[in-house]
């Protein structure tokens, strides 16, 4: 997105604004952490004991699905055109 | 005319429909719901109309609390989708998408399974014209398997209901239980609807075939009177958990890799009827007000979110993650209605899903069910990625196409805000939906320990995204076909079927062969003996017949002296 031709990109794709977006998410993500050490949250299960269970089991949970789909697609993608070779659909 | 049937109302308009153009179809359509709303308002809960067909009493109209919460909410998504679709021309979906609309509304309130059933067909039927109405080879073809589907279920129901007929004489629409085979059929029927695995394809395959307006009336209508139907029927059985667990979490993996988003938002379906499907099985009180719940919800927002892929589709002609993105100059008003949808289906506090996936959740807890509950909790991370961040980010954000595009027509952009501000205003007050909801379950979304928990769980989830994405792990959007369960009918039966074929006429030519072997022997021999040169099919002469009786006769007169 760094072209030089500044007048002609929209905000979102604007680098410090896109860096400005993430320091917000760091700074929620941090204040999370340290509001589940003041709250008292209600416990049903041992797992939540855990020190920001939540907040660990998004992020654990998030990088598995994708890391698991890449896989996924390794096993089940096909070209585009995948069901339109030799004439099927013809019933 | 207290009860006048909530179908009429579409079907006259329906009718009228094909007579008229322009704006008073347009106004004979939308007053459709308004109507027909205003008359189930009206209805009391307990009301019955029963229809004497020969000699079986049928209940064509039925009134309790779970009956007019669909009610409500059909007539609601009605509205939203056919003002989503007025600027057509096209009579076919007009037409289509009306009666589609009625029918779903008459199966929630029919009280006996035989007009279940009649309904039942009738959304199937008038739902592939949905697809149809693309007119293009692809349409066709995925509108056709999609019809079997519902052809399918239909059937099983109608058999369940005959055998249940047969059996108890009683076929009261009640809650029916697994049990007898006959319950096994209906369950089946209503699970083909609810998306159940490998059963589940007509909606991923028929849906993204769908027109941009028909894909959104879809989506409202067929599944979730499946979940009324299920909800109904079979609430508490306990498998509903395990697959519902199962529906929520594997879509995931398919909508993450999946190129064409109106494919990934049909897989993202799956996965919320998972929550609702999940919620049937418990069958506590709290448990199915969250499934019906996030029924009505899941109308609204991801009604919302095709809404706005629709509107990139019918602005753009393009639907594909590979061919978009860049679209939040020139659609700012779109860009933010879909991320509302966005935020909610992610089920965000303030918005409609965080209080029905609350419920749900919760139950889970209440009930012990930690492993269905963390697989749960992982499949809520996978909403995020797929349908709360990839959606409108290659949609509207990621690598600028330079595409030239528009807002889309106001009444598009009308059923949007309609969708938008209830999701915003149900989550924001709940009572709202609390108040209609047909069982009695207290239950308080914003406590302290709800909102912090699914603030941390989304924050860190989309810090999960941002950490791959820096990272260059994020996996690219790449033009693509993902096998899935329909590979095996439309890959795997015809080549077993041809393999059968093939295998068959092997067999044939070498049970030919034998046949002709061992018949060529017995010919030789006979063709031998009778043939032509054949000893016993030679001609003989008179003359020689005559000197063999002469010597048998010689021989006779010798033995006769000898005596």
């Amino acid at each position: 997105m760094q072209n030089g031709n500044n007048e002609n990109i929209g905000w979102a794709d604007n680098p410090v604004i896109r860096q400005r977006i993430r320091n917000v998410l760091y700074a929620v993500c941090g204040l999370l952490v340290v509001a589940d050490f003041i709250v008292h949250r209600h416990v049903y299960m041992p797992l939540e004991k855990i020190p920001a269970f939540y907040a660990l089991y998004g992020f654990a949970a998030l990088v598995g699905v994708v890391i698991l789909a890449k896989l996924l697609r390794k096993a089940v993608g096909r070209s585009e055109d995948y069901y339109e070779q030799r004439g099927e659909d013809n019933d | 005319m207290t009860n006048l049937h909530p179908f009429l109302p579409f079907l006259i308009a329906g009718i009228l429909a094909v007579f008229t153009r322009g704006w008073l179809r347009s106004a004979i359509m939308l007053a459709a719901p308004l109507f027909g709303g205003y008359q189930v308002m009206q209805a009391e809960p307990g009301t019955m109309v029963m229809l004497q067909v020969l000699d079986l009493e049928l209940t064509v109209y039925r009134v309790d609390e779970l009956s007019l919460l669909f009610g409500y909410l059909f007539h609601l998504g009605a509205f939203i989708c056919i003002l989503f679709a007025l600027h057509l021309k096209d009579t076919l979906q007009h037409v289509a998408g009306l009666l589609y609309a009625g029918s779903a509304i008459g199966a929630v309130f029919a009280g006996d399974l035989f007009t279940l059933f009649v309904f039942w067909e009738l959304l199937g039927l008038t739902s592939a014209f949905l697809i149809w109405a693309s007119r293009d080879e692809r349409s066709f073809h995925a509108g056709l398997r999609y019809f079997l589907f519902q052809v399918l279920s239909g059937v099983l129901l109608l058999g369940g209901a005959l055998w249940i007929w047969w059996t108890t004489g009683d076929i009261s629409f009640n809650e029916i239980g697994l049990g007898s085979g006959a319950s096994w059929l209906i369950f089946m029927a209503f699970g083909i609807k609810c998306g159940f695995p490998l059963l589940h394809n007509w909606v991923t395959d028929g849906y993204p075939a769908s027109t941009p307006t028909g894909t959104v009336f879809l989506c409202a209508f067929t599944t979730k009177a499946a979940i009324y139907a299920m909800a109904r029927g079979f609430p508490g059985t306990e498998i509903l958990i395990y697959i519902g667990a199962f529906m929520a979490c594997y879509p995931i993996f398919f909508a993450v890799i999946e190129n064409d988003l109106r494919k990934v938002l049909a897989y993202s379906m799956i996965n919320q009827l998972g929550f609702m499907v999940v919620g049937i099985g418990i069958g506590s009180a709290l448990a199915l007000n969250g499934a019906v719940g996030h029924a009505i919800n899941d109308v609204l927002f991801k009604g919302l979110l095709f809404m706005s892929m629709g509107a990139v589709l019918y602005v753009t002609g393009r639907s594909k993650a590979s061919d978009l993105g860049g679209l939040y100059r020139a659609m700012p008003i779109t860009t933010t209605l879909c991320i509302i949808g966005a935020m909610t289906i992610s089920a965000f506090p303030l918005f409609s899903a965080f209080v029905s996936k609350s419920m749900v959740m919760s139950a889970l807890l209440e009930e012990g069910h930690w492993g269905i509950w963390m697989a749960m909790l992982f499949a809520s991370a996978g909403v995020l990625e797929h349908a709360g961040i990839k959606i409108p980010y290659f949609a509207f954000f990621a690598h600028d196409q330079g595409i030239k595009a528009k807002e889309p027509p106001v009444n598009m952009l009308l059923a949007m805000a309609i969708a938008a501000v209830l999701c915003v205003a149900i989550g924001s007050y709940p009572a709202m939906l609390y108040d209609i909801l047909p069982y009695d379950a207290p239950y308080s979304p914003y406590d302290m320990t709800h909102v912090l928990t699914q603030l941390q769980l989304l924050a860190f989830a989309i810090l999960g995204v941002v950490f791959l994405h820096r990272s260059g792990r994020y996996p690219d959007e790449i033009p693509s076909v993902n096998l899935d369960a329909e590979w095996l009918y439309r890959r795997m039966f015809p080549a077993i079927y041809r393999g059968i074929k093939v295998v068959i006429s092997v067999l044939g030519e070498m049970g030919g062969q034998a046949v002709r072997f061992t018949l060529g022997f017995f010919l030789d021999k006979l063709s031998r003996h009778h043939g032509p040169s054949g000893i016993l099919a030679r001609t003989w002469p008179i003359g020689s017949m005559v000197l063999w009786v002469m010597v048998l006769l010689f021989l006779y007169m010798i033995l006769y002296y000898v005596e």
